[in-house]
C-alpha cells in the first residue's frame, strides 16, 4: 500500500485528528462542571462571576443523575469547579459517586477546605485529581487578583496535600500582565510541593471582562510566555489554551483546537449547558440538563452544538499562513471583546486583533455582557463568622390569653372552645 | 511530544509473536473514525484512527500472539508494519502491556 | 479526506504523520476545560 493514492482510489490516509474532531463526537471527551456559584472569594477576573449561591442549583440527586449520564456516555473525565465547589456540603459525596461510577474527576479549588484529613482522603483515591488555583508567585501579586489571604490559603492546601503523599496534583495559574514575569518562580513552587504546573490563558469572561484592560498580557509578554513554554514546556500543562500562540511558529502540545461544543462543554450550577466555561452567555447556551433527554440530548441534538460542529468560516483569517494551527483563536475572547467570530483573536500575535479593536473603538456597539452575575454584593465578601450577636428583644405575645396547646395534648378540643368563645365575643 | 521539526520517534519494534493485553486502567470508547483510549493512571488519551486497529485492541488478549489478532481482523502482510508501529506506540504509552505467563 | 498542507513540517515528517494510526495527547490538551 502506497501513501500516494491515485485520484478516485479509496483513501487509506488517516485524517488529522483535529479534522476529525471539528465535526464533534457522540459524547464529550471531558467537560467542565461548575457545581456552585457560591464562593468564599471574589477574584477580580472570575470567569463565572461567582460569589453568591444560585437558589436553583442542582440538588444532590440531580447531580448524581448527571454523573449516571456521564457514565453511560463514557465521558472519561470531568473537571469540577465553580465558584468554590468544596463549599457545597455534598461535595465529597458527589466526588465519591463520580469515581465509583467510572468518571474520573479533577476539581479546581482555592484550597479553603483542603485540611490534612481531606488531603489524606484525596491522596487515597486514584481517580481523583486536584488543581489548586494561584495567580501570583508572591502574596502581593496573587492577592491583588484573588483577595487578601488567598495566597496563604493556597500554600497551606499544597503543604497539606504534599504531607498526605498526594503526588502530581496541579498548580493552576491564569497568566496575567503581573505574573508573567514570575514563571520561573511558579515552576519552583510547583516543584517544591511535588505538583505539576499548569499555565492557562486569561479570557475576558465573567468579571474578567471588567478587568481585562488591566490584566491581559502585553504583546511582548505573549512572546515571553511562548518562549518560556517552548523552553520549559515539558511537563507544564496549558489546557491547550494557548493555541493562538502557535502563530509565533511551532505549535505547542495539545490539540490546538477550540473544543467548545465539539469535544468539551460546560454544565453550570443550575444545569445550563454552555459550549465553554468562558462563554457563559445566552448565545452559547445549548440547553439544560433538567429538560427531557437530559445532558445527552443537549450534547447530541442541540441546535447550537450542531452548528458549532459544521465547518467554521475562518473569514478574514483563512488567508493567514498560521490559520491551520491558530484557527482564528478563542471564540470567547472574540465574543466578549466585541470582535466578530470569523476574524482575528483580540490577542492575535500578528497584531490583526489589535487593529480591529482600535477600529471598533468609538463606534456605538459595545461588547456583550456575560449572562448572570453571581458576584458578592459586598467587597470583600462578608465573612460568615464574626458577624456579632443578633439583636433580639424578648417579649410575650399580648394577644394570647393562654399558652398555645401542647402538641402532645390528647384532647382534640383543647383550646378550641376557648378560641371559639373569643371569636364569638369579638363578632358580637 | 510536540508537533515540530524534531527527529522522528524512535520506538523499538513491537514483538508480534508475543501476547499482549490492554492495561486494566484503560477505558476504550469506540468512535466512527476508530476509537478513543483513556488511561486513568497516566491521564493520557490515545486516538485510534482506524476501526481495524480498534478491533485488534479489543481481541488482543484472546490470542496467543499479536500477529494472530491482526490476521483474524484482516490486516494484510503489506499493512502489517503500519499496524505494528501503531501497537508499539500504544505499548510506549502503557495502553498495552505484555501478558505475563 | 485530503490532507491539509503542513507548512511547518518537512516532507518526510508529513509522510510519517500520515502513516500514523495513533495520535496521543494529555487529557489536559483540549481547550474549553479549566
Amino acid at each position: 500500500m502506497t501513501l500516494l493514492e491515485a485520484p478516485g482510489a479509496p483513501s487509506t490516509k488517516p485524517a488529522r485528528l483535529v479534522d476529525l474532531f471539528e465535526f464533534g463526537l457522540d459524547s464529550p471527551i471531558c467537560l467542565t462542571w461548575e457545581l456552585t456559584y457560591a464562593c468564599n472569594l471574589s477574584c477580580v477576573h472570575c470567569l463565572s462571576s461567582s460569589g453568591r449561591r444560585d437558589p436553583r442549583e442542582l440538588s444532590t440527586e440531580e447531580c448524581k443523575a448527571v454523573i449516571d449520564e456521564l457514565e453511560r456516555m463514557q465521558v472519561f473525565y470531568v473537571n469540577i469547579g465553580g465558584g468554590e465547589p468544596t463549599v457545597r456540603s455534598d461535595f465529597w459525596e458527589i466526588l465519591d459517586y463520580a469515581t465509583e461510577h467510572h468518571v474520573g474527576v479533577k476539581f479546581s479549588t482555592n484550597g479553603v477546605k483542603i485540611t490534612p484529613e481531606r488531603a489524606a482522603q484525596l491522596a487515597a483515591n486514584d481517580y481523583l485529581d486536584i488543581q489548586i488555583s494561584l495567580d501570583g508567585a508572591t502574596a502581593e501579586v496573587n492577592d491583588y487578583v484573588r483577595g487578601p489571604g488567598s495566597y496563604a490559603t493556597a500554600i497551606k492546601a499544597m503543604e497539606n496535600l504534599q504531607a498526605a503523599g498526594m503526588e502530581n496534583f496541579k498548580l493552576s495559574v491564569v497568566c496575567t500582565r503581573y505574573n508573567i514575569p514570575q514563571l520561573d518562580e511558579f515552576k519552583a513552587i510547583a516543584d517544591k510541593y511535588g505538583a505539576q504546573l499548569r499555565l492557562t490563558r486569561l479570557r475576558p469572561s465573567g468579571r474578567g471582562a471588567d478587568t481585562w484592560d488591566d490584566l491581559h498580557p502585553l504583546p511582548e509578554q505573549q512572546r515571553e510566555l511562548y518562549d518560556w513554554l517552548i523552553a520549559n514546556g515539558d511537563g507544564v500543562l496549558t489546557g491547550d489554551s494557548f493555541f493562538h500562540l502557535s502563530a509565533f511558529g511551532e505549535a505547542l502540545p495539545g490539540l490546538n483546537l477550540c473544543g467548545a461544543g465539539r469535544v468539551v462543554c460546560l454544565i453550570d450550577p443550575v444545569g445550563d449547558v454552555y459550549a465553554c466555561p468562558f462563554a457563559i452567555h445566552d448565545d452559547f447556551l445549548a440547553g439544560n440538563v433538567r429538560q427531557p433527554g437530559g445532558f445527552a440530548h443537549v450534547w447530541r441534538q442541540s441546535e447550537l452544538f450542531q452548528e458549532l460542529r459544521k465547518p467554521q468560516s475562518g473569514g478574514a483569517c483563512t488567508s493567514c499562513q498560521f490559520f491551520d494551527t491558530c484557527k482564528g483563536g478563542c471564540m470567547a475572547a472574540k465574543f466578549f471583546t466585541g470582535l466578530p467570530l470569523d476574524g482575528p483573536d483580540p490577542e492575535c500575535v500578528q497584531g490583526y486583533g489589535e487593529e480591529l479593536l482600535k477600529a471598533a473603538k468609538g463606534k456605538e456597539k459595545s461588547a456583550p455582557k456575560p449572562s448572570g452575575d453571581h458576584s458578592h454584593r459586598t467587597s470583600p465578601p462578608r465573612p460568615r463568622e464574626g458577624m456579632g450577636p443578633v439583636q433580639l428583644t424578648l417579649t410575650r405575645r399580648e394577644d394570647l390569653q393562654r399558652p398555645p396547646v401542647n402538641d402532645c395534648e390528647p384532647n382534640p378540643l383543647a383550646g378550641f372552645a376557648a378560641q371559639l368563645a373569643s371569636e364569638q365575643e369579638s363578632a358580637s | 511530544m510536540t508537533a515540530c521539526a524534531v527527529s522522528t520517534k524512535n520506538t523499538s519494534t513491537l514483538d508480534l509473536n508475543q501476547a499482549w493485553q490492554v492495561h486494566p486502567q484503560v477505558s476504550i470508547r469506540p468512535e466512527p473514525f476508530g476509537a478513543l483510549l483513556y488511561h486513568f493512571g497516566t491521564r493520557k488519551l490515545s486516538f485510534l484512527k482506524d476501526r481495524r486497529l480498534l478491533e485488534i485492541v479489543q481481541v488482543l488478549s484472546d490470542y496467543p500472539t499479536a500477529r494472530q489478532a491482526c490476521d483474524v481482523i484482516g490486516v494484510t502482510e503489506t499493512e502489517l508494519p503500519q499496524f505494528q508501529r501503531a501497537l508499539a506506540t500504544l505499548r510506549d504509552s502503557q495502553m498495552l502491556i505484555e501478558v505475563s505467563v | 479526506m485530503s490532507q491539509s498542507p503542513q507548512n511547518t513540517i518537512p516532507a518526510e515528517e508529513a509522510v510519517l504523520e500520515a502513516d500514523t494510526l495513533v495520535e496521543e495527547v494529555s487529557i489536559d490538551g483540549m481547550c474549553g476545560v479549566y
